[in-house]
């Protein structure tokens, strides 16, 4: 038959591209805007949404990553981020004068390292945790959630025994420190570098996905993990680095919150994997498109409604996410067939 | 076997245990007299009934619910915000149970309805979700539920310890007695009638959908349907196992009925016990809160001997505050080693 010898390519239809769910942040944003009574406000509070957004969104992000790869949907997870946390405050802390200097490079000389050793340490244990704990359950969900529970349990119990059950302080270096005034609107320093931080790490995600051979086989793994196996590729090899990089994510999620929040305690990582989930639900499991909107989206809603009816705050994640299952029910971007 | 729906022990060693466990816990009033054992005796019932309502789901149906406490709390609240806003008066306690249950099973209802369809992943993550919104609703909806400090209340006269009936071999019989044998008799009811829903044509579908729900769907079983309804009959028994517990506590707070670490312990609880055998629940708990009463003061005296002796590390890792380490790593070996618990192993065969 010569229809077959036509170009694959053209045979199949271009897939549509699907924009609506990019616009609902901006659709959000531009919402809210009637109701908060002044420009400047609505400016700082949509600046510390996108901030928070972008902070979530690198805790999330490989989460999904990996539950699209591997089928493992990591409730340990919330146990990285608060390593990550700790970790860096084991720099931090005793470079404290260098945090408090009021150079750049000083405050850099401090921050870099400590970044750089949280994200080492947290994809190292990544490795650990995948090898020893996650391997032998591949495939049976049941235990999955059981072992990866157990596991954040023990996690968070040892983070009390080597770091004590008090809160650790963790004040922001100097520079980072004071706000930029935009017309009348403050905005604070850091939120602009958890703004850039995130948009790096979710043009990198997407470079590295869409344009690099790693990045093909991952999408391909995600799409179906035998034939990739069967093609010749290590698909192991493929799970272990993917999972170190999403527990690196979470270790860097981790210091960025920590260094928000100005403090570190071993219970926030458990708070912040139910923030995850909502957001990795929201995304669709195993979007990393999805996923930056639906932590855009939560951020963003939860800081308008903190602000014109706290009460409701307490429930917006939750609103939200049964808003958007409501109009699909797998989430804004559905990845895999699973 | 009436009462056992058929179902028994099948070990020795097991059913002894069982045996001496429901004697000591039926007679606890009498062998031990004071105020702790009694307590310990009550949450030991009321825990026998609550994981064995999450045995019905994890065990039996394969799903994993993060929102157990979230249906205990809720019939606890039912019951103390209508006995603290209505005084102590028997109605107050029906018209707690009236509200509280339908809720709990409606709530069970739109959280199966909606996740259930798609796969266990994903219900897990929607229940932990939700949970953790109704934990924070409930701590800040300070009016209802008297937020951080809870709802302390009194009790009908006929429950209070100072109500005395008679004196029984030198033990007074008094109101408290009385509260314990209502948890208790109550407490044992709803695990009969688990043991019975597990053992029914219903239950069977259960498992069949938990072994292979391609299988039980092809075979003509609406998997949602089924799973859902194990979601709510196990909600609407966690909720009245809740008002026991706060009957019997006479108070109803975060710390007592919602927070996450109820949770754990439940999971724990019917993991270390046994999934799917009902019985896991009844020896699960009994170690478990025997072991959280009494064990955890054997570790602060070991940490402490450690410490006088300068080991380091080991007196921080066997602080009673950290024995949930301890049970976390007693876990995951289980879930990996004795994926059938205590029971699977004492039954023996294939687990």
């Amino acid at each position: 038959m010569s229809a077959t010898e036509t170009d694959v390519g053209a045979a199949l239809p271009k897939e549509r591209a699907d924009y609506l769910p990019l616009l609902l942040p901006l659709l959000l944003a531009v919402a809210a805007f009637p109701f908060i009574p002044s420009t400047s406000t609505w400016v700082t509070l949509t600046i510390a949404g996108l901030a928070m957004g972008m902070m979530i969104f690198v805790m999330a992000s490989g989460l999904t990553l990996i539950f699209g790869l591997m089928d493992v949907l990591n409730f340990g997870h919330g146990a990285f981020i608060a390593i990550g946390a700790y970790v860096a405050t084991l720099v931090l802390l005793p470079l404290a004068p260098w945090m408090q200097a009021d150079s750049i490079w000083l405050n850099l000389a401090a921050i870099v390292p400590a970044v750089l050793l949280a994200i080492g340490v947290t994809g190292a244990l990544g490795l650990a945790f995948e090898r020893v704990v996650i391997a032998p359950v591949y495939g049976q969900h049941l235990k999955q959630i059981l072992i990866t529970m157990g596991g954040m349990i023990v996690a968070e119990q040892f983070l009390y025994v080597f770091f004590g059950p008090q809160q650790i302080p963790l004040p922001l270096p100097a520079s980072l420190r004071g706000s930029f005034l935009i017309g009348e609107a403050a905005v604070e320093k850091y939120r602009v570098v958890c703004v850039l931080v995130g948009l790096a790490v979710f043009v990198s995600m997407l470079l590295i996905l869409t344009r690099t051979k790693i990045g093909l086989l991952i999408r391909a793994g995600v799409e179906n993990t035998e034939m990739v196996e069967a093609l010749g590729y290590r698909v192991t090899r493929l799970f272990v680095g993917v999972f170190m990089a999403g527990s690196a994510l979470a270790g860097l999620g981790g210091v960025m919150w920590g260094l928000y929040r100005e403090q570190v305690t071993a219970a926030m990582g458990g708070e912040l994997l139910v923030l995850v989930f909502i957001v990795v639900i929201i995304g669709g499991l195993g979007s990393i498109t999805g996923c930056f909107i639906g932590a855009l989206l939560v951020a963003l809603a939860t800081n308008y409604a903190g602000f014109l009816v706290p009460k409701l705050a307490l429930i917006t994640d939750i609103a939200l996410m049964v808003a958007i299952l409501l109009w699909r029910p797998r989430g804004l971007y559905p990845v895999t067939s699973r | 076997m009436m009462p056992l729906s058929g179902d028994p022990p099948r070990s020795k060693v097991l059913t002894v245990a069982l045996i001496v466990i429901v004697t000591l816990l039926a007679l606890t009033p009498f062998l031990f007299p004071g105020s702790k054992p009694l307590n310990v005796a009550a949450k030991i019932c009321i825990f026998i009934a609550l994981a064995a309502s999450y045995d019905l789901l994890l065990g039996y149906t394969g799903v994993v619910s993060f929102a157990h406490t979230m249906f205990y709390g809720i019939g606890s609240y039912g019951v103390a915000i209508a006995l603290y806003s209505l005084g102590a008066r028997w109605d107050a306690i029906a018209l707690g149970l009236v509200i509280a249950l339908p809720l709990a099973a409606l709530l069970a209802l739109l959280i199966g309805l909606f996740s259930l369809r798609v796969q266990t992943i994903f219900f897990a993550m929607i229940t932990l979700a939700v949970a953790s919104a109704f934990a924070v609703l409930a701590s800040q909806l300070s009016w209802l539920t008297g937020g951080e400090d809870g709802r302390s209340f009194r009790v009908p006269e006929l429950l209070r310890p100072g109500t005395t009936f008679f004196n029984a071999f030198g033990i007074e019989v008094n109101g408290r007695t009385l509260s314990y044998y209502i948890v208790f008799v109550c407490c044992a009811a709803l695990f009969l009638l688990l043991l019975r829903i597990v053992n029914s044509p219903f239950g069977r579908v259960l498992q069949a959908i938990r072994e292979n729900p391609f299988r039980a769907e092809a075979l003509g079983y609406r998997t949602v349907v089924h799973r859902t309804l194990a979601n709510v009959i196990a909600a609407a028994v966690a909720a009245a196992v809740g008002a026991l517990n706060a009957i019997w506590l006479r108070y109803t707070g975060p710390d007592t009925s919602l927070s996450f670490a109820i949770m754990l312990d439940i999971l724990l609880i019917v993991v270390i016990g046994g999934m799917g055998t009902m019985y896991g629940a009844i020896v699960g708990a009994t170690l478990f809160i025997l072991a959280q009463n009494y064990l955890q003061a054997l570790m602060g005296a070991v940490s402490t001997a450690a410490g006088e002796a300068s080991i380091p590390i080991l007196p921080q890792l066997l602080h009673p505050d950290r024995w949930l380490l301890w049970l976390g790593i007693l876990f995951i070996a289980s879930v990996y080693f004795f994926p059938s618990g205590i029971v699977g192993k004492l039954r023996g065969g294939p687990s």
